[in-house]
């Protein structure tokens, strides 16, 4: 029963079980927290996160990742690539690769940009530890702290710690059916003109945007690159849902408008094949390439070698495109499933997009629901999303959540919007119980599109 | 001595939870003590009966593990269990409760009221809005009774914003506490077997409330420990907090959490079952009492081991 010593530790043998570290006492913790960069702080982990942490209990229909079903792919095609690479590349495959990515991989991100109306050269592409590594390249390469930021509201949840961990300041514009409000915008970039400042870059999702579902639309698209080109702005195009299209005519994409001098272009293998290959890419002009490819080296040397080599033998094997055709066929039917549900299940009082692709629906409830303490209710039914809060850097969006349909089945999906149909519907008869409201019920629900998601609504003060 | 470490459940505090014990189980097994962790779900009785522990150490914050479930299904096995008896925990987790009892006792606590889902449904509980603003002033906080985090608390600044703090409140709960803002310093007070430990004063950083996140998240908050106060504000923290300690019949180990106000401390809640986790509150104070944790774990055993007697038995 004597108090562990240091010695205690060494003394163990090497193959004994594992054993972690003594736990930081108080001391340790005034130490360490004095070590940390002033980038930290922006690092902020939360209530939401610890709930999010729940949602992955096995009982519960979780319409809150953002996970493509990759359960389909076929195991026997994987198989047959990993044994050929073994065999006839193997010691290629186990080795270190070029900075930007091998040019074969290059060869299959042509394709697949080909397959958008893009046609990049390959000097204008590095390949990236997907398409997150490609977001914070982008920004160590441009942001010192404290540089403007242009986002859209919602945005990428996943794109906001890295905005905060380089100590941008992130200024978020609103979305409405037709993608980011350009004129909106313009009216931004004014003001913060008039204070001699101007954005590093404006980052947007414009084709299926997570979280909000919608895409810009062809005139916007325009607009954005006139203004672009004019002011001359980067913008950032985050494409990782372009090709999950169930219908509709694609719009052109940014960098094909621009031809990629003020569009850097960020493109995934993630939705289109799979997420834990870890492959996606960014084209950008030649003299912010070289200073990516520079940053790139100081993060990891080189993208995983085994997976390019991976991609490029499925590339040459099978037709990828009928891959994703049969995943856009899964989505399709779930999407439907949970458009289904919400126009049964919500109540009239709220409003959902309608994504024509992608993976997310984004649906807005009356503004006195703040969407994470009913997602503690829904819990409690075993169901999930992703509080729309998450998807804001400046206190909007608690009334919003997103709602995945591409990771769990079409009946989990009509469940799972039954089941926060009812916890919403909970929420709604109370609140008007408490204030005497009976408000008149809009005209039906089917089918409508929400045209909310960037409404600026107070923070509810906590 | 075999030991269970009871932790995890469903509970919003889950993660929370899972800290606690890990540092409970190294504590343990640095004591030379075999460890069962049993992450609690619906086996959790059927493991303990096949495991058949000397006692259990409940590191499960929030719901089960707080509010006496998991205590009274201990006393029916029966297995001695670290921190208050059921009794306690019923009125520890219960804001209200506990600060019915405290007011009995003449112990200061913030004025307060609690609403209920069915008062508001079935009683038409919100035409008492009016008093409730009349009585409490704004600021006012609105939390659930029973959650042991700050998920679902709220600082209401006037009557309009009253209602949807008072549904986020429900959110997690039948009944809502609506509590007059008690401004002053926040201190936090550990106690184990009866003694006060140094006073831990939580300073946001960034100069906000002291939210969820603050009280979880390395490096947000500053911890001062002990606090700087004056001798007698210090002794009156101390005896305040001993007194909520018996007032609700608590024995073990618990953390009280006061607010020194202008006129002398008032306590806001009693936590059954405190956090230990690199960054709570209650290891801070143990080990500026110069207990080290390992101390600390054993002597929380030996407590479990010596209540024994005082939970209730099965009759013969």
């Amino acid at each position: 029963m004597k108090p562990r010593r240091h010695d205690d530790e060494e003394a163990l043998p090497r193959h004994s079980a594992r054993h972690r570290r003594p736990h930081a006492t108080g001391r340790d913790i005034e130490r360490y927290s004095g070590l940390f960069a002033a980038r930290t702080r922006g690092m902020r982990s939360s209530a939401m996160r610890d709930l999010m942490e729940i949602t992955a209990r096995p009982e519960v229909i979780s319409l809150a990742g953002g996970l493509p079903d990759t359960s389909t792919f076929p195991a026997a095609s994987f198989a047959a690539q990993m044994t050929r690479i073994a065999q006839e590349s193997s010691a290629e495959a186990l080795q270190y690769g070029p900075t930007e990515g091998f040019e074969k991989t290059k060869d299959c991100v042509v394709e697949v940009m080909g397959a958008e109306g893009m046609a990049p050269d390959h000097e204008d592409i590095i390949i990236t530890t997907g398409g997150q590594q490609a977001i914070d390249l982008v920004c160590k390469t441009l942001i010192d702290p404290g540089d403007l930021v242009i986002a859209e509201a919602p945005t990428y949840p996943g794109a906001i710690p890295v905005f905060c961990s380089y100590q941008a300041e992130v200024e978020q514009i609103e979305v409405d059916r037709d993608g980011m409000v350009v004129e909106r915008l313009v009216e931004r970039l004014d003001a913060h003109a008039r204070k001699g400042r101007r954005p590093k870059f404006i980052y947007t999702v414009p084709t299926f945007q997570n979280p909000a579902g919608v895409t810009m639309s062809t005139d916007r698209r325009t607009a954005l690159i006139e203004l672009a080109r004019e002011r001359e702005l980067l913008v950032v195009e985050d494409n990782p849902y372009g090709l999950i299209r169930f219908e509709g005519e694609a719009p052109p994409t940014l960098y094909s408008l621009d031809g990629g001098d003020f569009v850097l272009y960020l493109g995934t293998f993630s939705k289109i094949l799979s997420p834990g290959i870890r492959l996606g890419w960014l084209c950008a002009p030649p003299p912010l390439m070289a200073k990516v490819v520079l940053g790139k080296q100081a993060s990891d040397l080189c993208t995983s070698t085994l997976t390019q080599f991976f991609v490029h033998e499925y590339f040459r094997s099978d037709d990828w495109r009928d891959y994703v055709e049969s995943v856009c066929s899964i989505y399709r039917e779930r999407r439907d499933a949970m458009l289904d549900g919400l126009a049964r299940y919500f109540p009239k009082q709220a409003d959902w997009t309608t994504p024509q692709g992608g993976l997310f629906v984004w649906a807005t409830l009356p503004d006195y629901i703040d969407t994470t303490d009913l997602l503690a209710k829904a819990l409690r039914e075993n169901v999930a999303f992703v509080p729309g809060a998450a998807a804001f850097l400046d206190g909007r969006g608690g009334n919003s959540m997103r709602l995945n349909f591409s990771a769990q089945t079409s009946e989990e999906i009509g469940e799972g919007i039954r089941r926060i149909g009812a916890v919403i519907g909970e929420q709604v008869s109370l609140f008007e119980t408490i204030t005497g409201e009976h408000p008149i019920a809009p005209a039906s629900g089917e089918g409508s599109s929400g045209d909310e998601g960037g409404e600026v609504l107070p923070l509810r003060p906590r | 001595m075999k030991v269970a470490v009871l932790k995890g459940g469903t509970s919003m505090e889950r993660v929370v939870s899972l800290s606690s014990a890990a540092r409970v189980e190294d504590a343990l097994k640095a004591l030379g003590h075999e460890v069962v962790a049993i992450d609690a779900a619906t086996d959790l009785i059927r493991r303990i009966k096949a495991e058949r522990p000397a006692a259990a150490f409940i590191a499960m914050h929030g719901c089960d593990g707080e509010n006496g479930t998991v205590q009274a299904l201990l006393e029916l096995l029966p297995i001695p269990y670290t921190g208050p008896g059921v009794a306690a925990c019923m009125r520890c987790t219960d804001k209200a409760l506990a600060k019915h009892e405290l007011a009995a006792a003449g112990i200061a606590t913030p004025d307060w009221t609690t609403l209920s889902d069915a008062g508001l449904r079935r009683l038409g509980a919100a035409d008492a809005f009016e008093e409730i603003g009349s009585r409490f002033g704004f600021p006012l906080i609105v939390k659930p009774t029973t959650q042991g985090s700050s998920l679902g608390v709220n600082r209401v600044d006037g009557i309009e914003a009253l209602a949807s703090a008072v549904v986020a409140a429900l959110s997690y709960g039948e009944r809502a506490l609506i509590e007059s803002f008690a401004a002053g310093r926040e201190l936090a007070i550990s106690i184990l077997d009866g003694q006060a430990l140094p006073a831990v004063e939580a300073l946001p950083k960034d100069g906000g409330s002291f939210d969820f996140e603050a009280r979880y998240q390395l490096g947000a908050t500053e911890y001062v420990c002990p606090a700087t106060l004056s001798e007698s504000a210090a002794s009156a923290c101390s005896s305040t907090a001993l007194r909520a300690w018996n007032a609700l019949g608590c024995d073990g180990f618990v953390r009280v959490d006061l607010v020194l106000t202008a006129s002398g401390p008032e306590i806001l809640e009693v936590n059954a079952v405190p956090g230990l986790t690199d960054t709570s509150l209650f290891p801070l104070a143990t080990e500026a009492a110069g207990i080290s944790f390992e101390s600390f774990v054993e002597r929380a055993l030996d407590l479990a081991l010596g209540a024994a007697g005082r939970r209730r038995a099965p009759s013969t």
